[in-house]
């Protein structure tokens, strides 16, 4: 039976009752959640979000732009879930809380640049020309003439944009067909990610390389869109569902398994099920989605030395997401001379979450400002994190702070061990 | 009662914009701690960081009449830190530093915010612990620790809160900065930070809290003996402490609570068993290995399906996340439940956990239970959906029988989680007018004015159990607020 109403949300896509209903109103989520440890404000705890959408729910409170503002300040990390013995999904009620709150037009970020982001960021093609005019910026010396001017004080968010890029590299596609080396395990098809493979080819290139080694075929899509993950996160689940339908098709073939090494793509996409739950094709896509460090954690690979510490950052989409917490660590174990050293609070959100960074820098600055002073706690010179988001976020912490710290994919270091 | 505009914009002042929390969804989010049953929205909620800050705010809210309300982490289980007649919340959480960690006298110096565990962790690698653990630990605060008197597993063996604070610093209800105990084992005078410990916000604030630390034994042995019903487990528990062990543990879990636990948390408690003994042994390596025998043999006379001893640290952990998250975990039965706390001596055990199963069938009531068997704390946690009065008022039936009978046979009516307003009615089961009437001067001395936690901890008179009378002068004989 469906139902057409709950509370002051109304139908479709409304936020599961049981779900919150499953909150008993313990707390334990409060010391993992990022906000909480800044704000130390119940609502703005899982606790106390999940509070908000049952007093939605069962009506005493109307969603309001104040209550809109403590769902938008939640990064969407879902520290909450891998704490939560009782099983709340807060990860898909915040979604569909925010999608109830985007048709009454509640939010409270800058309008204007949430418009703009999603009119680029899932688009690649439209992704690569914008790259392409900004990699022009930062070359032709005017990106040390507008920071010497201090335009960019006048407008923190767009300065927020402009220190978190990277020199943008040159493009470098992908051929369609990366042929498995050695003996031939199987098809797998290689999401490439929107931001990655503009701004981190060279991970998609080890990891296709990786791959490859290992015995896969690898297929890479040209036409590939958007996962839909930003979407999704945002509560715009019609364009969201569009891209996974699309997707779906263009990786429709005989495949193993579709393999990404951007870890909120991967876990998107894991998700297809629940929110496309008659779309056969889609929740077929959802059961071969892995994560690399799936497909390598024990495939044969030529390893050589490689003399280096590193401390592991869990990207949440990663550690929280797709619960997988060991794989990533036990795939950089396998290189030898590669020191691995534990991370303080290594499962706490860095502040990038998708846009977030974006739209909300003042929370991310603090979040990523905790992140730092682990990290140089550790007294590792590389870091690694597998999504492109996390490497954005902590190489421009690292970056600001001048400090000389690499910022890297767990893939990179792998490819680093294999003989020339 | 509510705050005056000029009131708030005071708060304003003291607390700065970051500060404090009017709107109605803050508001509504500190309606309730963990026992959700109990509602009541602050008027405000300041969120200090700084003593002189407590102190300016208790200052205000005694010039204008208006109730002051703790919170720390809002993990209470008795509704202690919730407002039923309004007033300022005061929520300590963002003041968590640790001031000073002494470890030559052993001892540390800590704000009330600071959660239970971050302590531990603080020193644990030095080889020290906080001993008091309550299954909260990991979010609760030491100064809601404090609050309660709170107890945890292993006071079976370390003692509870009280046991540990050494000395307080404290806004009293008259707003007087005033210092309690201190380093020193024995200090001159009277033992009020003992009087303090457990009077859940009725005395003052507490902004700093001094507490022992202790050195890690040399060895720890956690044993799970499971057992096919109840009562088993239950006779050897009394078996075990009456042949005069000490474990540092000694919980038991039900069959009902495995189920959520093992849902929940994936901790690999044997499923098919009717009731597990959790014991854990510590202490010098020799001692630990010998009283491990002798428990593993008394809970095989007890017809024991299994018993398993932890063979790392992993495992050790995870046994006690599982038994630490029950609470949390039950979520995956029920969303609502009522959370006894009544205590039986020891060797009544047995006898009290057939009454219960007695009292669940009566009333139709799924009961789990999770509790320090050690030290005969019951926890039975009465399930029951909070959209259906009817299921409530059963739920509430079989609590106040069960708490009766803890009383027949000896018993108490809280043995950690403390008193707030779930128990306070209970009080007069346990204590006499003249008992009573004590405490109620006691807490009259510190707070003169009735502003710090009303509601809470004592019961009301008849005579003037409405509305909240702050400046109430000299109680007539003989009366007990």
């Amino acid at each position: 039976m469906s139902v057409a109403r709950l509370g002051a949300f109304t139908a479709p896509d409304l936020p599961s009752l049981e779900g919150i209903r499953a909150c008993v109103h313990c707390g334990i989520c409060l010391p993992q959640c990022p906000t909480y440890r800044v704000l130390g404000e119940e609502m703005d705890s899982p606790r106390g979000r999940i509070y908000l959408m049952r007093a939605a729910a069962e009506e005493r409170l109307e969603p309001t732009e104040a209550f809109a503002r403590h769902m938008d300040l939640c990064l969407g990390c879902r520290a909450c879930e891998s704490a939560c013995p009782a099983g709340v999904p807060f990860g898909a009620l915040l979604e569909a809380t925010r999608f109830q709150l985007a048709r009454r037009g509640l939010s409270s970020e800058p309008r204007l640049l949430t418009r703009l982001i999603f009119a680029v960021f899932p688009h690649p093609g439209r992704m690569g020309l914008l790259l392409g005019a900004l990699r022009l910026y930062q070359r032709s010396g005017l990106q040390r003439l507008v920071r010497a001017s201090g335009l960019l004080r006048l407008a923190p968010r767009l300065a927020a944009m402009e220190a978190l890029l990277p020199l943008v590299p040159p493009r470098e596609p992908l051929p369609e067909l990366i042929p498995a080396r050695g003996g031939r395990r199987g098809r797998l098809g290689l999401l490439t990610g929107c931001v990655q493979r503009h701004l981190y080819p060279q991970v998609n290139r080890d990891t296709a390389r990786l791959l490859s080694l290992a015995g896969w075929d690898v297929i890479v899509p040209r036409e590939q869109g958007c996962c839909g993950a930003l979407d999704l996160h945002g509560g715009r689940l019609g364009a969201f569902r569009r891209r996974a339908r699309a997707l779906a098709a263009q990786f429709a073939g005989d495949l193993d398994y579709v393999v990404t090494s951007a870890a909120g793509c991967g876990s998107a996409m894991k998700e297809y099920g629940h929110w496309l739950p008659e779309a056969a094709e889609v929740g077929a896509l959802a059961r071969r989605v892995r994560d690399v460090s799936q497909v390598l954690v024990d495939a044969d690979l030529p390893l050589g030395r490689l003399e280096t510490s590193v401390t592991y950052h869990d990207a949440c989409h990663l550690a929280h997401g797709q619960k997988l917490r060991n794989e990533p660590r036990a795939l950089l174990a396998r290189v030898p001379g590669l020191r691995l050293v534990p991370l303080a609070d290594s499962e706490l959100c860095c502040g990038s979450a998708g846009v977030y960074n974006l739209v909300e820098p003042e929370m991310a600055e603090r979040l990523l400002d905790m992140k730092i002073s682990r990290i140089l706690a550790t007294g590792a010179r590389v870091v690694a994190a597998a999504n492109p988001g996390c490497l954005l976020q902590i190489a421009k912490g690292c970056r600001a702070r001048g400090l000389d710290i690499e910022v890297v994919h767990p893939v990179e270091l792998v490819a680093r061990a294999l003989p020339a | 009662m509510s705050l005056s505009p000029a009131a708030v914009k005071e708060l304003q002042r003291i607390l700065g914009p970051q500060g404090l929390v009017t709107t109605p969804e803050g508001r509504l989010v500190y309606e309730c701690d963990m026992h959700t049953l109990y509602k009541g929205m602050p008027d405000a909620v300041a969120l200090p960081t700084r003593t002189e800050q407590v102190q300016a705010v208790v200052d205000l809210c005694r010039r204008e009449r208006v109730p002051v309300v703790p919170r720390g982490s809002g993990t209470g289980l008795i509704g202690g830190a919730m407002a039923p007649r309004g007033g300022v919340m005061v929520s300590l959480n963002r003041m968590d530093r640790i001031l000073d960690i002494d470890l030559a006298n052993r001892c540390a110096t800590v704000q009330p915010g600071l959660i239970n565990l971050w302590l531990t962790r603080a020193v644990s690698d030095r080889g020290y612990f906080f001993a008091p653990d309550p299954s909260s630990q990991m979010v609760s605060s030491i100064g809601g620790n404090v609050a309660t008197n709170a107890g945890g597993p292993h006071c079976l063996k370390y003692g509870i809160t009280t046991n540990h604070v050494l000395g307080l610093e404290m806004v009293t209800g008259r707003g007087e900065l005033v210092r309690l105990g201190g380093k020193a084992m024995d200090r001159p005078g009277y033992d009020l930070t003992g009087a303090a410990v457990g009077s859940e916000g009725t005395f003052g604030l507490v902004t700093a809290i001094t507490v022992r630390l202790l050195h890690a034994p040399e060895a720890v042995k956690t044993v799970l003996a499971s057992f096919a019903t109840i009562g088993e487990a239950s006779e050897t528990v009394s078996d075990i402490i009456a042949a005069g062990m000490i474990p540092a543990a000694l919980e038991m879990l039900d069959a009902v609570i495995i189920r959520a636990i093992n849902a929940g948390i994936g901790a690999g408690y044997p499923d098919r068993a009717g009731a597990v003994l959790l014991i854990e042994l510590d202490g010098p390596t020799a001692e630990v290995e010998v009283q491990g025998e002798r428990c593993a043999a008394l809970c095989r006379r007890h017809r024991a399906l299994e018993v398993r001893v932890a063979h790392d640290e992993a495992e050790r952990a995870l046994l006690w996340k599982g038994r630490k998250e029950a609470a949390g975990a039950v979520g995956r039965l029920t969303s609502s439940y009522l959370l006894q706390d009544a205590v039986v001596p020891r060797s009544k055990l047995p006898q009290i956990m057939r009454e219960m199963e007695t009292i669940a069938a009566r009333h139709g009531v799924l009961i789990a239970n999770v509790f320090h068997a050690g030290d005969g704390n019951l926890h039975p946690l009465i399930c029951y959906d909070d959209r259906k009065p009817e299921e409530l008022a059963r739920a509430v039936r079989a609590n106040e029988e069960l708490l009766h009978a803890c009383i027949e046979l000896g018993g108490s009516v809280t043995g950690e989680h403390g008193v707030g307003v779930d128990k306070a009615e209970n009080l007069t089961l346990q204590y006499s007018e003249a008992d009573l009437n004590f405490m109620y001067r006691l807490r009259r001395v510190f707070d003169p004015d009735g502003i710090m936690n009303p509601g809470k901890l004592l019961p009301s008179h008849p005579a003037c159990a409405e509305g909240f009378r702050p400046s109430r002068p000299v109680l007539p004989t003989g009366a007990w607020i």
